[in-house]
C-alpha cells in the first residue's frame, strides 16, 4: 500500500497545517484519503462531501493550491512521495478544517430574478426548440461546487468586493434567465449594474476550474457584457434587439 | 436543562431533496409558515444523482400513452405489492408536476416540434421519461431550489433532526442540532413532513451518500409511526466495482439500452440463461434476435440484458458466486465491441467520462466491470395514499422515505415523479392540517432533555468504540447477510451481529468538540442505521417468498397470498423492532380490469 | 430567507488568510504563462511600432511593376494603402490603417485576459494572490472604455476583405488583375495571412453576439435560424479565439517582415514571374 504525505489545514483561523501519513489503496481519490484520515487518525476532521461522483459539488477544496473537487482528484496524478497540501476554499470565511461558511452564495442566489414565463400555448404546453435551450442547458449543468467563486480574484483577494459582486456562478444564473426563450423579465433587471458584471476582467480562471466544463466566461459572462452594452449601440436597433 | 434556540412554524419539512423542496414550496404557497431543514447544504441532496429521467405519461412521443398505462406498468414492476391508490395518483398527477417545473425554469430536452422529449426505460411500455441528457435529477433539484428561495421559506442548512416531539398522539415539533456549531435547535411545529430519503448507507456497496442513514424512517418509528416493506430494497445491477474507491457508483441502465451487453469471464452473454418464465414470452432467446431488437422492435423480442433490475442483479450475483466473475468480482459490461466510438461518446458522455476519469478505463475500447449496488428502498414510512400522512397525526412523509408506491420493485424514472407528486401532496395536506389546529401543540422539556443527554452521550462516556468501525462492520454484515440473496440462516446471523453492534454502540467514544465533528455526527446516525437494519432483517425473515427487491434462496418463488400483505415494523418500548403481517388495501374492480385487458 | 438562521455571516480576517495561503500553494510552473505573454506581446509591440512608424524609410512594397509603379506584394500593415499628397515623408501610411486592428486587439476579450494577467498581475495566475490592495475591474475610467470593443469590431470586420483583396492581387504581377498571372512565396504568405486574420476576426465575441447572441428564441423565424446557424459556425472559431489571436498576430508580423525583406532585396522571393 502506498503512503500519502498530507499537509492539511486543521482548526479555525488560528489553526495550522498538520502533517499526516495515510496508507491508501489503488485507484483512490483525494477524498478517499481524507476519509481514511478521518476513520483512523482524526475522527473529528471536518469536511463536506455527498455523492463522491462529481455530481453534487460538495467536496471542494484547494489541493496543492488548485481549487478542485476532491472526489475527482485521483491520487495517481501526484508524484509518489510528494507532499499534498489540502486547504479550505480561500474565498469563504473558515469554519473549521476544510469547512467554510458559504452563506454568501445563498444570499446572492435570492437576489437573482426568477424566470417570468410567458403564458402557455393553447394546448397547455410551452414550445421551445432544442436550439433555443442549448445555451441554458449548458449553464444548468452547474453543480454549485463554487470553485469558480473560490478562484475569482475579484472576491478571493478583496473581501470588500463581495458587497457588489454576484460572482461567476451567479452570472451564469443571470444569463440562464436572460437567454431563456420564455422569459418576460425586462433585460435591464438581469443586467443590473448592482450585480457587478463590470468587476469581471474576464481573466477566465472560473472557466479553467469548472469541473463541468461550462464556458462560464465565453458563453455566460461575455455575452452578458455584450447585452448590457447593446443599449448604447445604434446598429442593434437596425438588426433588432434581443429575444 | 439543555440549552437550545427555538423557532415556531406551521410546517417543518425535514430533508431538502426533490420531495422536501416540493413539499415546502406547496406548504408555503398555501400560507403555512414553513421551514426546510437539511443535513447538507441546500441543493446537494441525493436527487442530484438521478440520471435517466422523470416518468410522466405526457404522451409527447407516443400519443397512445396515458395514466392508465403508466399505472399498469408501475403495478407490474412492483410485482403488485404497491399501494394501488398511490400508483393511481402518481400516474395521474405526474404530467402536471412536470409541466409545472417547466414553468419554474426547467429546460427539458425537446422534441422536434418543441415539446418535452421522452425516452425509453426498463418496464415502461412507452417512451415516457422526460429528461435532460443524463442529469435530470440535477435539473429538478436546481429548479425547485431556485423556486423555493424566492418563496420566503426559511432554510436551515446543515442542521440534523434527531427527534420528533409529541403532544399526546400528535406531532408537536422537531429537535436537533446545527452541524456547524453542535448547538441544539428546536422547531415547534404543528406539522412535520419527512422527506429524508433512504437507508443505503447501511450497505458497504451502495450508490448512496453519507446522508442516507434512514433518519426519516427512524424518526417516524420513534414517534410511533408504522414502517412497511422494509425488506424491499433495490440493488441496481450495474454499479462500478473497481477501483475500490468508486465501488457502488452507478452505471446507468442506458448503457444496456444503447447496445451494451453483459458477459461473464468466459465471454458468454449469460443473461440468456436467466430468463424467468414470466418474461419468457417477451424476451429474446437467441443472441441474433436480441441484437436485432435494437433496430427492429416489431419483429424481435427485447434483449434479456434489459430484464427488470431485480432479475439482472440476481443473475450477476449468481455468475460471480459460481466463479465466472471478472477479476475484481463483477461481470463485464461490454459496449466497446458492439458500438463504435463516436456513438458511445455521443450517447453516454458521462459514463465515458466517469470511467475514464475514475477508473482509467476507456469504455470505447474495453469492457466495464460492473456489479450490483444498493440503490433504493421501496419500503419505508407507511402513509395514507391521498394525504401522505403517516399513522401519527401531523406527521407526513414523501419520497423515498415513504413506502407504498413502488411495491417490491421500483421502475426507473418513477422516483423523480414520486418526489414531485407526493412531495406536493404532503406539503398541501400538512399545511391544511396545520391550518386546522388552533394552537401550537406543546413540547415537553423532559423529552428534550432526555434526547439532548442521549445525543451528547458520546462526549461524556469513556467509550472506546470508534463509530467508523461500527458503521463499517454493520455495512459489511448487511452486505454479506441481508444483501441481494437472502436465506434464513444468514438473516438470523445478521440479527445476532446487529444486537452486538447495538450493544457496542452504547460504548462509542467521541473525540474533539461539538463544532462540525463528523465522528460525533456518525455516532448519532448509528442509532437509526442499527434500528433500521434490524427492521429490514426481521422483515426479510418474515416475508417467506421472493418478490421484486426481496429474494429468499429458501423461498425462491413469489407466493400469491403474499401479494396482498405488508410486513409492518414498529418500534417497541425496549428499543427493538417488532414485525407483523397485515393485509394491504385491495384494488377496486375498475382498476383490476386494466390488467385483464392485457 | 434565513439561510443559517441564528448565525451571522462571517467576514474573513485577511491576515489569517495571508498566513494560511501566502501567495499560492500551487506547485506547478504558473509563472511561465505570464512570462511568455509578456515576451510575445512585448516583441510584437516593439516590432510593429518600428515597422509601422518607419513607413517610407523601410520599403514595404515588393515586386514593383516598372510600367505602373504598382507593387505585387504590399505589407499587410499598409493594406489598404492610403497616400495623400502633401504629407511629409515621416508620416507613415500605416498610421491610417493600424489604429483599427490595434484597437480591435487591445479591447479583445482574449487579449484583455492575457495582459490583465501578465502585465497588470490581476491576477498573476489562477489561485495566485493579486498584489494590488484594491480592485474595481472595468467599472471605472479608463478600463470602462474596453466596452468600445463592439465599435472596434464594426471597423475591424472589414479588414479581412481588404486583406483578401490584397492577397488576390498578389497573384498578378504588379497587382494588375488580368495582367500577368503568377504565384510566389509572397502570394502564399499574404493569402495565409488573410485567412488567419479572418479566423481571428469571426471568432470575436462581439461579432458572435452581433450575429445572433442577442436572440432568445431562434425557432421564431427562418431568418433567425439562419443567424443561429452562422452563430454556431462562428462559435467554433470563438472557442479557438486564443489560438487564432496568437497565430494571426505572429503571422502578420512575419508577413510584414517578409515583404520588407523582399522589397529591400535582402532575400529573393521564389516565384513564377520572370521579371520579379
Amino acid at each position: 500500500m502506498p503512503t500519502a504525505h498530507l499537509r492539511v489545514w486543521r482548526g479555525e483561523d488560528d489553526g495550522d497545517y498538520y502533517e499526516y501519513d495515510v496508507e491508501y489503496g489503488e485507484g483512490m481519490v483525494v477524498l478517499d484519503v481524507v476519509h481514511l484520515l478521518q476513520a483512523h487518525q482524526a475522527p473529528d476532521f471536518a469536511v463536506r462531501w455527498n455523492c463522491k461522483a462529481g455530481k453534487c459539488g460538495s467536496c471542494s477544496a484547494e489541493v496543492n493550491g488548485q481549487p478542485r473537487l476532491m472526489c475527482m482528484t485521483r491520487m495517481n496524478t501526484f508524484i509518489p512521495g510528494e507532499t499534498i497540501t489540502i486547504a479550505p476554499l480561500k474565498t469563504y470565511p473558515l469554519i473549521r478544517d476544510l469547512v467554510t461558511d458559504v452563506s454568501y452564495n445563498y444570499e446572492i442566489a435570492q437576489t437573482i430574478p426568477e424566470l417570468k414565463p410567458r403564458p402557455r400555448e393553447a394546448d397547455g404546453t410551452h414550445r421551445m426548440g432544442q436550439v433555443d435551450i442549448d445555451r441554458g442547458q449548458e449553464f444548468r449543468k452547474c453543480i454549485e461546487c463554487f470553485l469558480c467563486m473560490d478562484v475569482c480574484h475579484v472576491i478571493r483577494d478583496h473581501e470588500e468586493n463581495k458587497r457588489e459582486f454576484a460572482g461567476p456562478r451567479f452570472f451564469i444564473s443571470l444569463a440562464n434567465v436572460a437567454m431563456h426563450p420564455l422569459d418576460t423579465n425586462p433585460q435591464s433587471a438581469l443586467l443590473d449594474p448592482a450585480f457587478g458584471l463590470s468587476y469581471c476582467n474576464i481573466t477566465k480562471c472560473c472557466t479553467e476550474v469548472c469541473p463541468e466544463g461550462i464556458h462560464i466566461t465565453d458563453n455566460g459572462i461575455i455575452p452578458m457584457k455584450e447585452r448590457s452594452i447593446d443599449r448604447w449601440d445604434p446598429l442593434r436597433k437596425i438588426f433588432g434587439g434581443s429575444r | 436543562m439543555a440549552e437550545y434556540e427555538s423557532h415556531d412554524y406551521d410546517v417543518v419539512v425535514i430533508g431538502a431533496g426533490g420531495a422536501g423542496l416540493r413539499a415546502a414550496i406547496e406548504a408555503s404557497a398555501r400560507g403555512a409558515r414553513t421551514a426546510l431543514v437539511c443535513k447538507s447544504l441546500l441543493g446537494k441532496a441525493h436527487t442530484v444523482m438521478a440520471e435517466g429521467g422523470v416518468a410522466a405519461a405526457l404522451g409527447n412521443v407516443y400519443p397512445e400513452d396515458n395514466w392508465q398505462v403508466h399505472f399498469r406498468d408501475t403495478m407490474r414492476g412492483g410485482k403488485f405489492l404497491n399501494n394501488w391508490r398511490m400508483a393511481q395518483i402518481h400516474a395521474q398527477e405526474a404530467p402536471e408536476r412536470v409541466l409545472e417545473l417547466e414553468e419554474w425554469g426547467a429546460l427539458f430536452d425537446r422534441t422536434p416540434d418543441g415539446r418535452i422529449l421522452q425516452r425509453d426505460f426498463g418496464g415502461h411500455r412507452y417512451a415516457r421519461l422526460a429528461h435532460v441528457g443524463d442529469r435530470t435529477g440535477l435539473e429538478i433539484i436546481r429548479t425547485l431550489q431556485q423556486h423555493a428561495v424566492h418563496r420566503g421559506i426559511d432554510v436551515f442548512m446543515e442542521c440534523t433532526i434527531t427527534k420528533l416531539t409529541k403532544d399526546g398522539n400528535r406531532v408537536s415539533g422537531a429537535f436537533g442540532y446545527w452541524r456547524e456549531s453542535g448547538k441544539f435547535i428546536l422547531f415547534k411545529s404543528k406539522a412535520v413532513v419527512l422527506a429524508t430519503g433512504g437507508i443505503g448507507k447501511m450497505y458497504s456497496i451502495t450508490s448512496n451518500s453519507w446522508e442516507y442513514t434512514g433518519d426519516g424512517q427512524s424518526l417516524a418509528a420513534r414517534a410511533g409511526a408504522d414502517l412497511i416493506d422494509m425488506e424491499c430494497i433495490q440493488f441496481h445491477p450495474t454499479g462500478m466495482v473497481w477501483p475500490l474507491s468508486v465501488r457502488g457508483i452507478l452505471v446507468t441502465e442506458g448503457v444496456r439500452g444503447d447496445g451494451g451487453t453483459l458477459r461473464n469471464s468466459t465471454g458468454k452473454r449469460f443473461m440468456f440463461d436467466y430468463i424467468p418464465p414470466m418474461f419468457a414470452k417477451e424476451t429474446a432467446d437467441t443472441e441474433e434476435e436480441a441484437d436485432r431488437w435494437y433496430t427492429d422492435k416489431v419483429n424481435a423480442r427485447r434483449t434479456p440484458d434489459l430484464l427488470p433490475r431485480d432479475e439482472v442483479a440476481r443473475a450477476i450475483h449468481y455468475e460471480v458466486k459460481n466463479g465466472r466473475g471478472s477479476p475484481h468480482g463483477g461481470v463485464l459490461l461490454d459496449i466497446a465491441t458492439r458500438r463504435d466510438e463516436d456513438y458511445i461518446k455521443r450517447r453516454l458522455p458521462s459514463m465515458y467520462h466517469q470511467f475514464k476519469q475514475l477508473a482509467d478505463v476507456d469504455i470505447t475500447k474495453e469492457p466495464m466491470e460492473v456489479g450490483p449496488t444498493c440503490h433504493y428502498i421501496m419500503g419505508g414510512v407507511r402513509v395514507e395514499a391521498d394525504s401522505a400522512q403517516t399513522t401519527v397525526p401531523g406527521l407526513f412523509a414523501a419520497g423515498e422515505a415513504a413506502a407504498g408506491l413502488h411495491g417490491s420493485n421500483r421502475l426507473g424514472g418513477n422516483s423523480l415523479s414520486d418526489l414531485l407528486v407526493f412531495g406536493k401532496r404532503a406539503g398541501e395536506h400538512a399545511a391544511a392540517y396545520a391550518a386546522g389546529l388552533a394552537a401550537q401543540p406543546a413540547v415537553s422539556e423532559e423529552e428534550i432533555d432526555l434526547e439532548a443527554r442521549e445525543v451528547l452521550g458520546g462526549f461524556d462516556s469513556q467509550g472506546t468504540e470508534n463509530p467508523y468501525t461500527i458503521q463499517r462492520e454493520l455495512q459489511d454484515s448487511m452486505q454479506a447477510l441481508v444483501g441481494i440473496i437472502r436465506v434464513e440462516e444468514d438473516l438470523q446471523q445478521a440479527l445476532v451481529k446487529i444486537a452486538e453492534l447495538k450493544e457496542r454502540s452504547r460504548n462509542v467514544g467521541v473525540e474533539g468538540n461539538r463544532q462540525y465533528n463528523p465522528g460525533w455526527h456518525l455516532a448519532i446516525d448509528l442509532r437509526s442505521m442499527l434500528m433500521l437494519a434490524e427492521a429490514t432483517t426481521k422483515s426479510a425473515l418474515e416475508r417467506k417468498e421472493s418478490r421484486g427487491g426481496h429474494t429468499r434462496d429458501d423461498y425462491p418463488t413469489a407466493v400469491k397470498e403474499w401479494e396482498s400483505r405488508n410486513v409492518v415494523s414498529r418500534l417497541q418500548a425496549d428499543g427493538s423492532m417488532s414485525v407483523t403481517v397485515e393485509s394491504k388495501p385491495e384494488m377496486p374492480p375498475e382498476l383490476q380490469q386494466l390488467f385483464e385487458e392485457g | 430567507m434565513a439561510q443559517a438562521a441564528g448565525t451571522t455571516r462571517r467576514v474573513r480576517n485577511m491576515e489569517a488568510i495571508q498566513r494560511r495561503y501566502g501567495q499560492t500553494h500551487r506547485q506547478d510552473n504558473w509563472q511561465q504563462e505570464p512570462l511568455l505573454i509578456i515576451l510575445g506581446l512585448g516583441a510584437f509591440a516593439v516590432y510593429t511600432t518600428i515597422s509601422a512608424l518607419l513607413g517610407d524609410y523601410w520599403p514595404f512594397e515588393a515586386g514593383i511593376d516598372p510600367a505602373t509603379g504598382h507593387a505585387t506584394y504590399l505589407s499587410p500593415y499598409f493594406e489598404p494603402l492610403f497616400r495623400f499628397e502633401g504629407l511629409p515623408k515621416w508620416f507613415s501610411p500605416a498610421i491610417w490603417i493600424l489604429w483599427a486592428p490595434l484597437s480591435f486587439r487591445t479591447t479583445c476579450y482574449y487579449y484583455r485576459r492575457s495582459y490583465y494577467r501578465a502585465f497588470f498581475r490581476s491576477p498573476p495566475g489562477c489561485a495566485v494572490a493579486e498584489p494590488a490592495q484594491t480592485y474595481t475591474g472595468e467599472t471605472n475610467f479608463p478600463l470602462v472604455l474596453q466596452n468600445l470593443h463592439r465599435y472596434a469590431m464594426y471597423v475591424a470586420i472589414v479588414f479581412p476583405i481588404f486583406l483578401f483583396y490584397g492577397a488576390f492581387k498578389s497573384f498578378w504581377f504588379g497587382g494588375h488583375i488580368g495582367g500577368e498571372f503568377g504565384i510566389g512565396v509572397g502570394s502564399i504568405i499574404l493569402t495565409i495571412n488573410a485567412v488567419l486574420l479572418t479566423l481571428y476576426t469571426i471568432g470575436c465575441h462581439s461579432f458572435r453576439h452581433f450575429v445572433a447572441g442577442g436572440l432568445n428564441q431562434f425557432t421564431a423565424s427562418p431568418f433567425r435560424m439562419v443567424r443561429r446557424r452562422l452563430w454556431e459556425i462562428f462559435t467554433i472559431a470563438n472557442e479557438n479565439h486564443r489560438r487564432w489571436a496568437w497565430i494571426s498576430m505572429i503571422f502578420v508580423g512575419v508577413a510584414d517582415l517578409y515583404v520588407h525583406l523582399v522589397a529591400g532585396g535582402i532575400i529573393t522571393d521564389l516565384n513564377t514571374w520572370s521579371q520579379f
